[in-house]
């Protein structure tokens, strides 16, 4: 892996290169419930829909555990895997939430009140 | 000959569009984002251009990963409302303005923009959620719009030199087309947002804030600003910023500030807007 200069962000995975050629097939799956009978057969059997796509074992167990920050760590991309929380009926904010771990209330709290500061979170040599 | 008046930039929030096609406008969450842009119906009504060309990208709609194009202008007669994963939102279908589209297409390209050439394409709410804000619910859209994607998924997005230095060679486009048109161009997407991670929820007021100041009056320093800046300080969504600066290239150096407005939270996103007319 190369090193890049916003490697040193924290809480960020840019899809750059690397993380396309990673998360091909994971992406262009998710891009496939765009499809009302596609989304049918993934919730009809997840492990079987999930075979048919030459993902790695590791990827598909992310999707099934819907392990959102997992996924975009092996070359998902945010709105790719959005299309998964779609068809489970879950908002950009609820997944949002599950990334930063914390509750919907806590973190739409969170941007009622201006959002996420970028004081401390800047680099991962902030002070926390 | 066909001319810009002027220039359109907003954020353009999905969830924007679904608290408009929900019903949901007047609830005190939402009131204060759609007061925002009470005055820009009212002058988008008055200043009636001919056509819109704009910019905004795709979001995993119309382009898979099997086809990323840096720029891609539709030329096609409409562009249906794409299905998100929800259905279509409910709002007209756009009509499209091919004559001029192609015309840009070819004086952009013999300019040294490669541009990708789209003859059907569905549009997301990148594209429509900005024509909601601006012209509310019609039942059509009250001119043709011509669209103009810009990759900000796929890391790299075009520099903001770039993406300005593209605005710039739009004007020159337009102004040679014969037919007398009033343009008015939108650049859309930001402010600072992060959708994903542990980071997800970045909001910076004071970096969005500057760079409304130097997109008015200095936006040939805000093209010189590298992507690592805007990820860093706006998100990894806010790099959506850069498609501001093709809308300010395509106006005159000195503009004129019609309307600014600024509001925290809508969703995961700040939103940003600004009118600005050539003098």
């Amino acid at each position: 892996m190369t090193e890049k200069p916003y490697h040193d962000i924290p809480g960020t995975v840019l899809f750059d290169a690397e993380q396309s050629r990673r998360g091909f097939h994971l992406n262009q799956f998710c891009m496939s419930l765009m499809k009302p009978e596609n989304r049918a057969a993934f919730k009809a059997d997840e492990r079987a829909y999930l075979d048919q796509w030459k993902m790695t074992e590791a990827q598909k167990q992310t999707v099934l555990d819907r392990d959102w920050n997992g996924m975009l760590a092996l070359g998902g991309n945010i709105y790719f895997t959005s299309k998964i929380a779609a068809t489970d009926g879950l908002s950009f904010r609820q997944i949002a939430a599950m990334m930063s771990g914390v509750s919907e209330d806590e973190y739409a709290q969170m941007m009622l009140q201006g959002g996420r500061s970028v004081e401390g979170n800047r680099s991962k040599k902030d002070p926390r | 000959m066909a001319r810009i008046t002027a220039g359109v930039a907003t954020s353009h929030v999905p969830a924007i569009g679904a608290a408009l096609d929900n019903g949901k406008a007047g609830e005190p969450y939402w009131q204060p984002v759609f007061a925002g842009y009470e005055a820009s119906k009212a002058w988008i009504a008055a200043e009636k251009p001919d056509v819109i060309i704009l910019v905004y990208n795709d979001h995993a709609s119309a382009f898979s990963l099997e086809l990323i194009p840096t720029f891609a202008i539709g030329c096609a007669e409409a562009f249906a409302p794409a299905d998100e994963g929800w259905g279509p939102r409910p709002v007209p279908v756009v009509q499209g303005h091919p004559e001029l589209a192609w015309h840009l297409a070819e004086q952009l390209i013999l300019d040294e923009f490669d541009m990708t050439i789209v003859n059907r394409m569905d549009v997301d709410h990148g594209l429509t959620v900005p024509l909601s804000l601006m012209f509310g619910q019609p039942a059509e859209w009250p001119c043709p719009v011509i669209p103009l994607a810009v990759n900000v998924v796929q890391y790299p997005p075009p520099t903001g030199n770039r993406c300005f230095n593209l605005g710039k060679a739009i004007r020159r486009a337009v102004e040679s087309y014969p037919e007398d048109l009033k343009v008015v161009v939108f650049g859309t997407g930001g402010m600072s947002h992060q959708l994903q991670g542990p980071r997800a929820g970045l909001i910076n007021r004071e970096f969005d804030n500057a760079f409304l100041d130097r997109l008015i009056d200095d936006p040939a320093a805000q093209a010189k600003v590298p992507h690592i800046d805007y990820v860093r300080e706006a998100g990894s969504e806010g790099i959506e910023l850069v498609m501001w600066l093709i809308m300010r290239g395509a106006l005159d150096d000195k503009v004129r500030v019609a309307h600014r407005f600024y509001h925290v939270p809508a969703s995961n996103t700040a939103v940003g807007h600004l009118i600005l007319e050539n003098g």
